[in-house]
């Protein structure tokens, strides 16, 4: 039982990490129907962003946690959203008249070039952060097991939680929002009503490049490990999570991170670690096969 | 769908300023936190560095570049224009017909060419190891292009698995080879067949999906076969993998020194020398990937290879035509993957030791990036990629460090400049040439 609430409570933190990064794929696909496979390393960059702001500020002598958590949120998310801008002008907007294999492949052209960029530039050795907010609550304690909640988890489950109510606020009250989603139905009328199409599209890839950057800092504030090589596994995760949802769906991308981080954590924890990841894969081909449309999204129908 | 057709305007000397200074600023917005700064362990604790001097080269270089672009388009605009009223896409199309109906392309005169080539190679570089080895590793590396090629180039199916059909075909001769005393060719068909099985148990739930979903889910299945391969330590060895795998042999003649049972070099009456072993593996690819080549041709001619064509071009005509997507689709999954398994045995002999560390996703970017830079269905694109992709790192050791990076940022170029691929084959392998024509 006491094993379980713990679970449950590191699931609910992982599960808002992988929610925050879905929303860029969901987001993106949703408005040009695309996925953006360099999504995991823009999150990547964002971490390694971090990593480098929390390193100078210390070295400036900010002691304070709360300030230096929150200038790195302000310097990560400023800076991951021109990498957002750049990945769209430069892998997406040449090729959105062309066939559909092109921008995949210079997509994934993208997210090789991303991670290796950063291998070539940070290096390739794993950045250890020193741990912050490590400080917690005891919930209860049964026999020898106690039930813990970090400050670093409350403050990642508050944080997404804020950001998600920002963001469907954006999404469903504001004139921004109401283009975007009138570009999500139909980008040529939504030119013709007189909006910057381009614009909104750009603005959607920094919006889910800006989210991934606050995943980004919260898992280097969190894990204190990162390498290049973390966008990978993070963006397959984020990625089922968006399909398991229903791609397309922004509570579905939500609920769909909940989902594989409550899975990923009780499976580390009740079956075996090593194959958690499999756990995660199989449950993408599973959803793809029986219900492509995920749990919240809307049957796709292709026309001529 | 939002393009503005702009009457033909060359920029001035200050509108390119402009441009070429919001492209510097970009470079420098993106390059503060990646080129101007980076962290370094001192001793346990991160310290920042800085590397102004670099992030400013970046910066002036992105600009100069700019500027060199914006010209260079300029005079390709320019030009083009005046070329474009003398040629039509008629014409095109006639030259295309013609050079059918003659049956020699200039491509397959290369592609002649190339096979001589080929053969003569170890004739003159019988004692260079290192000219041999490398040689042998493109030809692997051909051979997987010519594979996934029928996936990606003709099926129009993106595959970012493909290694692990790759793994699937190395890790089941190393299996029957060390556990089971198989031989090379008893065990090159049923690895083979083993990776169409595996392509099938993948692709025939998932075929049914849209293109970019079934990349991230071939993407999914090769991480599921890496992790295996490194976690199921009673079957796979694990992280360690498998070692002394027997290598191939002539007719259960090795390549042994000589006075040993089944030595080649004694029945031959030859001196022994280990070149000999490496001149017969460099054969045995090259035969391999003949085979391949011939075989993908020879399907690119019958209905189901035309079928592949056919799908990749315009799925939903295709259904409407009464062809069977889901079936056209598997058959190319699985020969791609057969084809995969094949190379596979081939490595796993040539190595004699394999593990998890050669079926990594990078290395199935390798071999996309051959397809796609090379041209997505050409058979002639994908050698001279394969070619240009394992001899760059050769050139340099330093140069290998950026060898991915490059393949990334040619892969986004290429697809911008040309998405079909630099010798992009789009044509139909066959074309019906009306004989009302004739007169």
């Amino acid at each position: 039982m006491a094993q379980a609430l713990q679970q449950l409570i590191n699931g609910l933190t992982l599960g808002s990490v992988y929610g925050l990064i879905a929303i860029g794929y969901t987001m993106v696909y949703g408005i040009i129907g695309m996925i953006n496979f360099a999504h995991g390393d823009v999150y990547m960059v964002s971490a390694f962003i971090a990593v480098t702001t929390f390193t100078l500020l210390a070295a400036l002598g900010v002691s304070s946690v709360p300030l230096a958590l929150l200038v790195v949120l302000v310097v990560a998310v400023l800076f991951t959203s021109a990498y957002g801008w750049t990945v769209e002008r430069t892998a997406y907007r040449p090729l959105r008249n062309s066939t559909r294999l092109a921008p995949l492949i210079s997509a994934i052209g993208m997210s090789i070039f991303l991670q290796n960029m950063v291998q070539v530039t940070q290096g390739a050795r794993v950045k250890p952060v020193p741990p912050m907010l490590s400080d917690g609550i005891t919930l209860f304690t049964s026999g020898s097991y106690s039930v813990r909640i970090s400050s670093a988890q409350i403050l990642i489950i508050v944080l997404t939680v804020v950001l998600m109510a920002g963001f469907t606020w954006l999404i469903t009250r504001t004139a921004f929002g109401r283009q975007q989603r009138a570009c999500e139905q139909d980008r040529l009328v939504t030119a013709f009503l007189g909006y910057n199409v381009d614009r909104i599209i750009s603005l959607t890839f920094m919006i889910g490049a800006a989210l991934a950057a606050v995943a980004g800092v919260m898992v280097t504030m969190y894990y204190g490990v990162v390498d290049f090589y973390i966008g990978f596994v993070a963006g397959i995760k984020a990625f089922t999570a968006a399909v398991l949802g229903g791609v397309g769906s922004l509570p579905g991308a939500m609920l769909g991170g909940l989902i594989i981080g409550l899975l990923e954590s009780f499976w580390a924890s009740y079956l075996s670690p090593e194959y958690k990841d499999i756990g995660t894969f199989v449950i993408l081909i599973m959803v793809l096969m029986f219900r492509p449309s995920g749990l919240l999204g809307r049957p796709e129908v292709e026309k001529v | 769908m939002t393009a503005i057709v702009h009457a033909h305007h060359t920029p001035t000397l200050s509108e390119r300023l402009k441009d070429a200074s919001a492209a510097a600023f970009i470079a420098l917005i993106l390059g503060i936190p990646m080129i101007g700064m980076t962290t370094v362990d001192q001793g346990g604790f991160l310290a920042v560095m800085t590397r102004w001097p670099q992030l400013a080269l970046f910066v002036g270089l992105t600009f100069a570049g700019r500027i060199l672009f914006s010209l260079a388009l300029e005079t390709i605009k320019r030009r083009s224009q005046g070329r474009k009223s003398g040629k039509s896409a008629a014409s095109a199309a006639e030259a295309a017909n013609a050079a059918l109906k003659r049956g020699t392309k200039p491509e397959s005169v290369i592609g002649w060419l190339a096979v001589g080539i080929a053969v003569a190679l170890p004739i003159f570089f019988s004692e260079d190891r290192y000219i041999i080895d490398i040689a042998t590793s493109v030809l692997i590396y051909i051979m997987l292009g010519w594979g996934l090629n029928v996936v990606v180039g003709l099926a129009g199916l993106l595959d970012l698995g493909y290694v692990a059909f790759y793994a699937v075909g190395a890790y089941t001769y190393a299996l029957l080879s060390t556990q089971f005393g198989w031989g090379f060719w008893e065990a090159l068909p049923v690895a083979g067949g083993l990776a169409a099985l595996f392509g099938v148990l993948l692709g025939w739930p998932t075929l049914r999906l849209r293109g970019d979903y079934l990349a991230i889910v071939t993407l999914g299945f090769g991480e599921i076969i890496r992790l295996l391969l490194v976690n199921w330590t009673e079957l796979s060895g694990g992280p360690n993998g498998i070692t002394s795998i027997p290598r191939p042999s002539v007719f259960g003649y090795a390549f042994l020194p000589p006075d040993t049972e089944g030595s080649i070099a004694d029945l031959l009456g030859i001196e022994f020398s280990p070149m000999h072993r490496l001149l017969f593996l460099y054969y045995l690819i090259l035969l391999l990937a003949l085979l391949t080549n011939l075989f993908v041709t020879a399907m690119r001619r019958l209905p189901l290879g035309r079928a592949w064509e056919a799908v990749r071009e315009d799925e939903i005509a295709c259904k409407a035509m009464g062809i069977n997507v889901t079936t056209v689709k598997l058959s190319a999954f699985a020969i791609g993957a057969m084809l995969g398994g094949f190379a596979g045995v081939f490595f796993a002999a040539r190595q004699g030791f394999i593990s998890p560390e050669s079926f990594t996703f990078s290395e199935s970017a390798i071999i996309l990036a051959i397809v796609v830079l090379g041209g997505m269905g050409s058979q002639l694109g994908v050698v001279l990629a394969a070619l240009v992709l394992v001899m760059l790192p050769e050139l340099g050791r330093d140069f290998a460090e950026y060898r991915m990076l490059l393949f990334g940022f040619a892969m986004i170029v290429i697809m911008v400049w040309r998405p079909g691929g630099i010798l992009a084959n789009r044509a139909p392998t066959l074309i019906h040439v009306p004989t009302g024509d004739k007169a």
